[in-house]
């Protein structure tokens, strides 16, 4: 049984295929990244992964059950989440709200009990805090718990869109360019609590990433991508070696 | 300033935060519960309508300010409330039953309308529900057997188990503890998972979808809530003006209580409250100005052009609404003298990521 695996996936826009016959098999626990060059087409695999778009082909199975066909909520229902390249919190809302909307999969009360906010309410509303904040805890977002999130600085906000997909209490976590837009330092940060989610939350991550640097610090297996298709697979050296993967960057040698 | 230092997770639960938030909420109901006492015949009726209109400010507050839909056409939900109500108390239905169903009916409404919601946004759900007013006002007109068409429909006095509710007071204590009732719903709906959900979809429908927020399921439930709450307030309405007839349902209708939420402040429950009370205040202050006028300056359509105008510069220069200019000038006093100009300033959102649907 594979733990995650994406066959022969495709779709077009039109004329343009933007992936091509991608097959690949991520396994518990590792980190596996997507590189490749702008317009490979490693967010749209991801926006496939989440349904946002419906693939053109190929099947995509999670824990042996087809995704293919479900709708977009049910993928967060099964224990995916994830981030976005450019950011998509709930602005107008504090950041322990979004944090908290991460909670929403594991809601157990009705309608009407939330009216009445009921004991099980309660208690459900102060289990979920608990949770939260161990996720608050974790990223060291404590100070910024109250504020808003559209008075926060980028590279808060990137924290904070990676807690609130922790707080789902994922089993797969997809993250589109966690270190664009960050500085050096902050993409330290990032490093070390993308180690640390595999290795102690023991969530399984499949990233997508630009910053070689990081790709082979964290990162178990790398494919890369070009135009669609697969180029390359395997352990971060492996892949920047490869002549597709030089090519592919630098172009050919003349 | 106050500080509030925080032991357990309860504590942000508890509806009443501090001292302060008992002792101002403490005066405000005491005040409202001496109304009779203190208050004429007339600012009695004011405060009546204030309430009816607060429980619709909250329904379309839930729907607009929290949720993100437009709604150009809560004005038909105000009258299937009203009319539901007047046609059951007709059939001698008993008020607590013959007004749940006011909310109910209205809720069912509510999810049909909702339904074109999840596939239009913006613009294109505003001149939906637009159309849907219209229908159901020409439905009402038309419909003479059951509605009375133009001639209206009257209604009696309250009758809750046998006590006639007949003086000023004790319709005023009703729409009270409607008001009250409904605030603490809401409040409560919005502090737990779905009212959540309802900001989530506001902010970002795509990452709330992908949150595993059923994207279908909660708008119609914003829906059928907000209808709900502006059913209730339809009924008490049809109860207060005693006879109610279509044209009081029209677009204008709509646009009023759309104006309420706007006036009062998006987002915010308190915002309801605020801006029911300034539209009703606001045409008795306009006739007041009137008698000072000259003429020359006072035509008759002096209201509508004031109502426009007074939207207008609310938009351009406080977005946030009565409720936002009191949090800044509280904040003004909580800082002194440390406030900034800036400080409620909301920054442009970094460039979103690319919009899927």
């Amino acid at each position: 049984m594979s733990f995650f695996k994406v066959e022969n996936l495709g779709i077009r826009f039109g004329g343009v295929v933007a992936v091509d016959g991608v097959g690949f098999e991520v396994n518990r626990g590792e980190v596996y990244t997507i590189i490749g060059p702008n317009g490979a087409g490693k967010t749209t695999i991801f926006n496939l992964v989440g349904l946002l778009y419906p693939a053109t082909s190929g099947r995509i199975v999670f824990e042996d059950r087809e995704l293919t066909g479900l709708a977009p909520h049910s993928v967060a229902e099964l224990g995916i989440a994830r981030t976005f390249q450019n950011i998509e919190l709930f602005e107008h809302a504090t950041v322990l709200q979004n944090l908290l909307i991460g909670r929403h999969r594991h809601r157990s009360t009705s309608l009407w009990q939330e009216l009445l906010f009921t004991r099980a309410v309660q208690r459900a509303e102060v289990a979920a805090r608990g949770v939260v904040e161990q996720v608050i805890d974790f990223l060291e977002l404590a100070k910024y718990r109250d504020s808003l999130v559209v008075g926060l600085p980028y590279g808060v906000r990137k924290v904070v869109e990676l807690g609130r997909a922790l707080a789902t209490e994922p089993k797969l976590l997809l993250l589109d360019e966690p270190s664009s837009g960050l500085n050096p330092e902050e993409t330290d940060d990032m490093a070390f609590w993308i180690e640390d989610i595999k290795k102690h939350l023991g969530i399984t991550v499949l990233m997508v990433e630009h910053d070689m640097n990081l790709v082979s610090r964290v990162s178990d297996r790398v494919l890369a991508l070009n135009l669609g298709k697969v180029i390359a697979q395997g352990t971060p050296a492996e892949v920047q070696a490869h002549p597709a993967v030089i090519e592919a960057y630098l172009g050919k040698a003349a | 300033m106050r500080f509030i230092f925080k032991t357990d997770y309860g504590q942000d639960l508890r509806l009443i935060k501090h001292s302060g938030h008992a002792f101002w909420y403490g005066l405000l109901m005491l005040v409202l519960l001496a109304a009779p006492w203190w208050a004429g015949e007339y600012v009695m009726t004011q405060l009546q309508f204030i309430c009816i209109y607060s429980i619709v400010g909250f329904g379309l507050m839930i729907l607009t300010g929290f949720t993100g839909q437009v709604s150009l056409g809560h004005a038909a939900f105000l009258a299937v409330g009203a009319y539901t109500e007047a046609l059951m108390q007709a059939a001698g239905v008993p008020f607590v039953i013959s007004i749940t169903c006011a909310a109910l009916f209205s809720a069912a409404l509510g999810i049909i309308i909702g339904l074109p919601a999840l596939r239009l946004k913006g613009i294109y759900l505003a001149i939906a529900t637009l159309a849907f007013n219209v229908i159901v006002e020409e439905i009402i007109t038309r419909w003479h057997r059951l509605t009375g068409g133009n001639e209206g429909k009257h209604l009696k006095p309250v009758d809750l188990f046998g006590w006639k509710l007949e003086s000023d007071a004790e319709f005023y204590y009703l729409c009270l503890a409607l008001t009250v009732l409904c605030c603490l719903a809401c409040i409560n709906l919005l502090r737990s998972p779905t009212g959540r959900a309802f900001v989530a979809i506001r902010d970002s429908e795509i990452s709330a979808s992908c949150m595993g927020v059923n994207l279908a399921w909660y708008k119609t439930m914003a829906f059928a809530v907000s209808a709900a709450l502006t059913g209730i307030g339809g009924a008490l309405y049809g109860h207060k003006l005693a006879f109610i007839s279509p044209e009081q349902f029209t677009l204008f209708q709509s646009i009023e209580l759309i104006t309420i939420v706007i006036l009062g402040g998006i987002g915010f429950l308190h915002g309801a409250v605020l801006g029911a009370a300034f539209i009703i205040v606001l045409p008795q202050a306009i006739s007041i100005a009137k008698g000072w006028l000259p003429d020359a300056f006072a035509p008759a359509g002096l209201q509508a052009v004031v109502f426009g105008l007074v939207l207008i510069l609310f938009i351009i220069f406080e977005p946030l609404g009565l409720y936002g200019r009191w949090l800044k000038i509280r904040t003004w006093f909580e800082l002194f003298p440390f406030y900034r100009k800036g400080m409620f300033r909301r920054q442009k959102s970094y460039t979103k990521s690319e919009r899927v649907r």
